[in-house]
Order: structure tokens, then sequence, then C-alpha cells
């Protein structure tokens, strides 16, 4: 007989094991998807997450699609540990983008060694102030930072149509809504002579680096810690709250904030209508895929990128629909949630009994 | 029904014909990105019905659909250049810059990209259909059936070729109606049927007894049929969607550009160009004209149909002004292509002004 127990501690090794559970399931599930498509589940399964990582261009895709997903779920990570629900991280992409694009700009056709870090600061400083309306509207007047966050990535995506349909739009451009190309001064180098992957790589990497170091060694990542478990420990301990929401929000933002200068001065290179094909929201899959540790981002980030990837190679390949890539996505989340409740529970297995 | 029957006897010639050609052609592949799912009924949905011309043509044919325009859309396009593939259709504005980048690495593949304006490469080059040219008919249509004469029209982007949408639409009508006017709701998109229903209400609200779209869902001929007021399919033929509401549609047909560009990359003839092809060429079609409309308009509409596609009436033939009674074109002359493609001002009955 199956009995299910309900665990005194929440399992620590299940805690690291449920994110490779749920990778292992969405891949089973999927392939039984594909199955009843009418596709070899084998084949299709190799598409997806073998060949479009296969040689070097495809690896350095790889690492070009990882890094904002990457990045955004870092800066995720502070807000989701300290119970702060950041779910705009897309609007504050959106808006450091438009800052620091709109900054490319007053530079445009001008040469410079100044000019990138100006463009990547003024991106960071335009994620955190899109990200400072929620966390003061929370900490000022309790609203609730999941709708006011979720609502202001609407509001900032209207802002960029207004910009690059109107006053920022290319003025050889017969009005099509886009910007100027950014003078190469305001691009970010690429690593590689013929591949896209670039400097941005490295932002993301140093986000890993002293996330790491605050999240385990600072005092500030123990007060985050505390507030998540319980806010009401936290006040009781006498953690400065509204600052540390603040804070938080402020870091999540920046990261969000420099995803999206990523993007526009690495592959993109212009502000347009669509420069993230949601990355904000594909990235807090990515923060609880990996389980909120800053190298179990690394791992999830790489996961997750791998499915926009596969996608587009299944559809080439097998005319498999691209919109596959989002079910995998999907699953991923399904599953980590549902093997989360290993995390509190434990099935036993009991003699059967007469 | 007729209508089918010529289309049907049409394609069958143009398959046979291509038979012939493709038994001594090359294999060749064409490859199609495409910005939407194929199943939109609208933009991608017509541009994915050329695509099975171009099968049906006797060419092998791959497509990608749901291609964002962000970072994402060069990699798709580098890796259908490198994996056998000779012509590649990049049917979306967005994709102008990668599709030059790309173009670049790959000379010897060829690139047509839609809607755009830069051909930096000797193997890109552009193409475009004049959708005004339908506009004139759908306006000359809502002229004479409005009884409130407030028109509605929902608008994607102030971009040159909404902008001559709506001028091209409201010179006709005011042309059988001088009293009409043209209400403009700005959706601020190409396709999220929510946001189109609800401009559609709108401009019923203010009104509006006939609607016109230039966005891409099904959603406002439907909210059409809801609200008993009359509307037009855009893109493919709405017709099943709103029975009573639509009263004809302009549909995109790329099929006859797609498998004769396909084809010139088989014979080695392909060369850049930019092309800009209406209702003469078969790149605009009409769709069946609905019964609801008086046997003289319908007889007057298939009359400007001929006249268009022969080129004796052109859209904007002047005197035409501007909102504030300039002079836009003189009498007796038309708009040159370098005007319409630049076009960024309103003619006098249309309401509201172009959000800048």
């Amino acid at each position: 007989m199956i009995k299910i127990v309900k665990r005194d501690q929440p399992s620590k090794a299940i805690f690291f094991f449920t994110p490779v559970l749920a990778i292992f399931l969405t891949l089973v599930a999927g392939g039984l998807i594909f199955f009843i498509l009418g596709f070899k589940p084998f084949e299709a399964l190799k598409f997806f997450f073998i060949i479009p990582i296969a040689d070097k261009y495809g690896f350095s895709e790889l690492l070009l699609k990882a890094t904002p997903l990457c990045l955004i779920a870092i800066g995720l990570s502070f807000c989701f540990k300290s119970n702060n629900w950041n779910i705009g991280a897309e609007g504050q992409l959106t808006f450091g983008a438009i800052v620091s694009g709109g900054v490319a700009l007053l530079f445009y056709e001008q040469e410079g060694f100044y000019i990138l870090p100006i463009v990547i600061l003024a991106g960071a400083i335009g994620g955190m102030l899109y990200a400072s309306i929620p966390a003061i509207l929370k900490t000022y007047f309790n609203t609730n930072e999941i709708l006011v966050s979720l609502m202001l990535v609407y509001v900032s995506k209207l802002i960029l149509d207004y910009l690059v349909v109107g006053p920022w739009s290319n003025p050889e451009g017969f009005n099509f809504p886009e910007t100027r190309q950014f003078s190469d001064s305001a691009k970010l180098p690429l690593l590689f002579e013929g591949l896209r992957i670039h400097a941005g790589i490295f932002l993301a990497l140093a986000a890993v680096v002293i996330s790491w170091f605050v999240f385990y060694k600072t005092y500030l990542g123990f007060q985050m810690k505390v507030s998540g478990f319980s806010l009401k420990t936290a006040k009781y301990a006498g953690y400065k709250g509204k600052k540390m929401i603040i804070l938080v929000f402020l870091i999540s933002g920046a990261c969000a904030g420099l995803a999206g200068v990523g993007e526009i001065t690495g592959p993109i290179g212009q502000l347009h209508r669509e420069i993230s094909p949601d990355y904000g929201f594909t990235a807090i899959i990515v923060a609880f895929l990996g389980r909120l540790h800053p190298v179990g981002i690394i791992f999830a980030s790489l996961v997750v990128a791998i499915t926009y990837l596969g996608a587009e190679t299944a559809q080439i390949f097998m005319q498999i629909p691209k919109y596959t890539g989002q079910v995998f996505q999907g699953m991923i989340l399904f599953f980590l949630l549902a093997s989360d409740y290993l995390l509190f529970f434990k099935i036993k297995f009991i003699g059967s009994k007469k | 029904m007729h209508k089918f029957l010529i289309r049907s006897f049409v394609s069958s010639l143009v398959l046979l014909f291509t038979l012939t050609v493709a038994a001594v052609a090359k294999d060749v592949k064409a490859a199609f990105v495409y910005i939407g799912p194929t199943g939109d009924h609208g933009w991608t949905y017509q541009h994915d019905v050329g695509r099975k011309a171009v099968e049906a043509a006797g060419f092998k044919t791959t497509y990608v659909e749901g291609v964002p325009e962000s970072a994402d859309a060069e990699r798709v396009l580098r890796q259908l250049a490198n994996s056998g593939h000779d012509v590649i259709f990049t049917t979306s504005f967005g994709y102008m810059n990668p599709t030059n980048k790309v173009a670049k690495e790959f000379p010897n593949v060829k690139f047509e990209h839609a809607t755009g304006y830069k051909r930096e490469h000797p193997n890109v080059s552009t193409y475009a259909a004049r959708f005004y040219e339908g506009r004139t008919i759908l306006g000359t249509i809502a002229g004479t059936m409005t009884k409130s004469n407030v028109i509605g029209y929902v608008a994607s982007f102030p971009i040159p070729e909404v902008i001559r949408g709506i001028n091209s639409f409201t010179l006709a009508a005011q042309k059988v109606n001088p009293n009409i006017k043209t209400k403009i709701v700005w959706a601020f998109t190409w396709y999220d049927p929510g946001k189109e229903a609800e401009a559609a209400k709108a401009l019923i609200d203010q009104g509006a007894d006939v609607i016109a779209q230039h966005t891409d869902s099904t959603a406002i001929v439907q909210m059409a049929e809801k609200a008993g007021v009359y509307a037009f399919g855009q893109a493919s033929d709405m017709d099943k969607f709103a029975p009573k509401a639509v009263l004809t549609s302009v549909e995109n047909n790329w099929g006859p550009y797609y498998v004769d560009r396909v084809k010139a990359v088989a014979n080695g003839t392909w060369n850049q160009k930019d092309t800009w092809h209406g209702i003469g060429d078969g790149m605009v079609v009409i769709s069946d004209l609905d019964s609801q409309m008086p046997a003289d308009l319908r007889s007057k509409v298939k009359k400007l149909q001929a006249d268009l596609a022969s080129g004796k009436v052109h859209s904007f033939t002047g005197p035409i002004y501007d909102q504030k009674g300039n002079l836009m074109v003189a009498e007796g002359k038309t708009a040159d292509d370098g005007m319409l493609a630049g076009m960024m001002t309103y003619v006098k009955g249309v309401e509201g002004d172009i959000p800048k």
C-alpha cells in the first residue's frame, strides 16, 4: 500500500532534485506529445535539444539567448527570495532599453570609448527607476506589487511604441516604427568574429557572482532570507522592511534594464517595437527552475534558452509547429510546481495489512 | 461561385504549366518566415496560402511561424540560409535589417522582403501590394451603404501604408457621398482580437454604421455582426466569420508573385526588384460582393475594379486637399509613387489628428 506522509522538514536533497525531475518529466511528456502528433519522438527530441547546439555557432546562439534570461532571473531572485513578487521584469527591461537607447541615439554617429559605459549605465538606471514605482507604491501605499508591476509592463510597451513611431523614429526611415541604427561606439563588442555572442555575457556572469556573495555572505542576504520565510519574524527582529523592499526591487530592475541594454546594443543595434520576446516573463520560469540559486539559474537559463532554439530547428527540419517551444516552457514550470509536492510530503510504501 | 471556378481553372493552368517547367528546372527550395501563426486568418494565413501555391507548383517549401522581430529573426534566417534554401521570403516589415544582414553573408541565396525599402545587397528584393486600391473599392461601398454618414476605421500604426489606406478609403467614400466623415481609432497593434473588438465597439457607439479595418483579426467583423452594422474583411475573405456584416473583403494574394519568383530562381533569371503590385497584377483581390448591396452598386464596383486594374482610374486623382484645405494633388494629376510611399497627412474629411 502507498501512503503519503507529511515531512517534518522540507527535504534539501529533494529541493535540488525536483528541477532535474521536472526537466526529465518534460522530456517524457514532450516525447509523448510528439508521438501523438505523429512525429518520431526521439528524432524530434534530438532536433529540439541536441542539433541546435551541436556546432560552435549553435552553442554561441544558446549563450546569446541565455544571457538576458540569466541576468533577469538573477535580479528576480533578489525579489522572490524576500517575498516580493515582481512580475514586471519585462517592463523594467523595456524601460531600461528606452533610456539606454535614448542615450545611444544622442551619441548618433559619434565615436568614443566613454559612450558605451554611459549607455549601459543609463539602461540600469532606467530599469531601476521603473522598478521603483511598484516598490514605492508597495512600501508607502500598501499596493499589490504583482498587479502594479505587471500593469506597468503594458505601459512601458506603449511608451516604446510612442517613441519609435513618433519622436525617435528614423528620419530617413519612411515613418516606419524604428529608430536609427546605433553607432559602433554605443554597441557591445562581439566576442568572436562571425558570432553574435557579445560582451553582455560578462554582465550576466558578474550578476551571478555578486548575487551569490550577497545571498550567502552578507547581512542583507540573511535579512532577505528571513523575510522570505516569515515577514513577521523579520519585523520582530527589527529589520528595516521598507528599505529592503525598495533595494531588492532596484537590484531586480537594474538587472532587467541591463538585459534590455544587451539586446538593443548587442544583436539588434536599434530600438523598435519588439526588442524582447517576453524575456521578462520567461525569466520567472528560469528563476524558479534554478531554485533562486545563482548556479541553478545559470543551468536553468541554458535549459529554457534551448527550448527557443529547438523550436525553430524542429520546425525547419521536421515541420513541428514552433509554438511547441512555449508548450515545453509551460510544462517545465508545471512539472516543477507539481513535483514541489515531494518537498513537503513523502511517499511511503508499507506492507499490506489485513 | 463562378469566381471560384475561374480561379480553379486558372490555378490548374498554372499548375500544368509549372509541372512542365519544373520537370527541367533544378530542385529549388523556398523558405518563408512568418510573424504570426499560420491560422491567424489574416496576414500570415494569406502568406501561407501563397506558400502552398509554390508547393503546388512543384517546389519544396519550409516555413517558420511566430518568429519575433527581435534578435531571434536573424538566427532563423541564418539557419534557413544554411540549410539548403535557395530563396527566403521574409514576410514582415521588422525583418528588414536582419534580412539585409544575413543576405550579405549568403550571396548565393536570394532574399525577398515584404513591405520594406532596404535592398543593400544584390540578392535582396522587396515586394508589397497596393492595398490602397482595394480600399478605394471599400470606400465606394461604405459611402453608398452608410445611413448615419459616419464611417469607422480601426487603424494599426501611423505609418504611410496605413495613412494611405485611410486617405484612399475616405476619398472614394466622399466621391459617392460628400457628407461622410471617417472616424479613426488607433489600436496600436496589428493583431490583438481584444483591442480590435474594443476599438470597433467604440466606433459603433459613436454612430458609425460601416466599419473598415487595417488590423488582421476577425474580431472587428464579428463585433460588427453583433451590433448589426456593416464591415469589410481584411487580408482574407472573412465572410464566413460574419456573413451579415461583411460586404466584401480585400484579399492579399501573394501566390502568383511567389510562384513567379521561385521559378525565376529555378531558371536562373532572378534579379533584384522592387515590386508594388495592385489589383491589375492580381496581388490585391476583391472577394465576392454581398447580395445585400444594391445591384447598381455591385455593377459600379465591378467597373471600378476593372478601371483600377487597367489604370484608367487612380486611387489618388486630384484635386486632393489635406485637412487644412491645402492642395495635395492638383486637378487632373495623380499622386506619384514617391508621394504615396511617404504619405503622412490626412486628406480632408478624416476626423482627428495623426498620433505623433
